[in-house]
């Protein structure tokens, strides 16, 4: 399969989709849509180690993908279970709320 | 051939604009999974269908699962769609939505300026992946292990306090 993108294109699409994310987190205040951004930002980051593997021809980039999937997996678990408790305290899932918590 | 590269990147810029701009949270979560699925097709691409399989099982499937029984749990419907509504106003998103431009601008600038040559893609199979996986990155592996585990006991001990103080609100309830 003869088939070739440049590099530079693919990394612009990886920091692009990273920045989205990153503007997501910054403006909202919905607990879920933060969640949501992270997830974004986090895949952008795996995107950019899969570019980069693909580049150099070597496997590892797709490992690092693997480890960031695990990491992504575990995170939004205990921030979804924290967003349970938010609602269970405050009745709202407005994340200035949490500046409250204590414990 | 590469141009299926750009539609599928542009698609995914596309969906993911959409995504964190959306009042109601599942057309957000839908729009992300769109996102998603073109990164899968780009993984594809470029030659690494093993995480391509994976985009879609674990991101497209466990995690988006995750965040639809979050939002059908907590059922806000109409009243976070109105809370959203007030908070995304003009003031709110134009400072980080400048800022955050003005980043994706200088990195723009950055990578473009680099000299890099083309992508040649050289697809490689699971079984080379799985090969270095399981060889030098054993340790890897393994402290993968450890970070699932602790992701599993938090979950645990938050939802196990949670049921904690709901019977014990019920049972003051019946005295």
């Amino acid at each position: 399969m003869s088939f070739a993108v440049p590099f530079e294109h693919a990394m612009m699409l990886a920091g692009i989709l990273f920045f989205i994310g990153l503007a997501g987190v910054m403006v909202r205040r919905d607990s879920i849509f933060i969640l949501l951004s992270l997830e974004v930002m986090l895949n952008a980051a795996g995107f950019a180690l899969v570019v980069a593997g693909a580049q150099w021809r070597e496997v590892d980039g797709q490992i690092m993908f693997l480890f960031i999937l695990a990491v992504a997996a575990s995170e939004v678990s205990i921030g979804l279970a924290l967003v349970l408790w938010l609602y269970h305290w405050h009745k709202t899932i407005d994340i200035d709320k949490a500046s409250s918590m204590r414990g | 051939m590469s141009t299926a590269f750009y539609i599928a990147g542009a698609v995914a810029i596309i969906s993911t604009l959409l995504a964190i701009t959306r009042i109601n949270a599942v057309h957000a979560l839908l729009y992300l999974l769109v996102s998603l699925l073109s990164v899968a097709l780009i993984f594809l691409f470029l030659g690494a269908p093993f995480v391509a399989a994976f985009e879609v099982i674990i991101y497209g499937g466990a995690i988006m699962v995750l965040f639809a029984f979050v939002i059908m749990m907590l059922g806000l419907g109409h009243k976070a769609m109105a809370q959203e509504r007030g908070w995304l106003t003009l003031t709110v998103w134009l400072g980080p939505a400048l800022l955050t431009a003005v980043l994706i601008i200088e990195l723009l600038y950055v990578v473009y300026s680099g000299p890099f040559p083309m992508i040649r893609v050289v697809p490689t199979t699971p079984r080379e992946v799985a090969a270095r996986l399981f060889g030098p990155y054993l340790l890897g592996v393994e402290l993968v292990s450890v970070v699932l585990l602790l992701g599993l006991v938090g979950a645990f001990h938050l939802a196990y306090q949670l049921g904690k103080k709901e019977r014990e609100r019920k049972r003051g309830l019946h005295q």
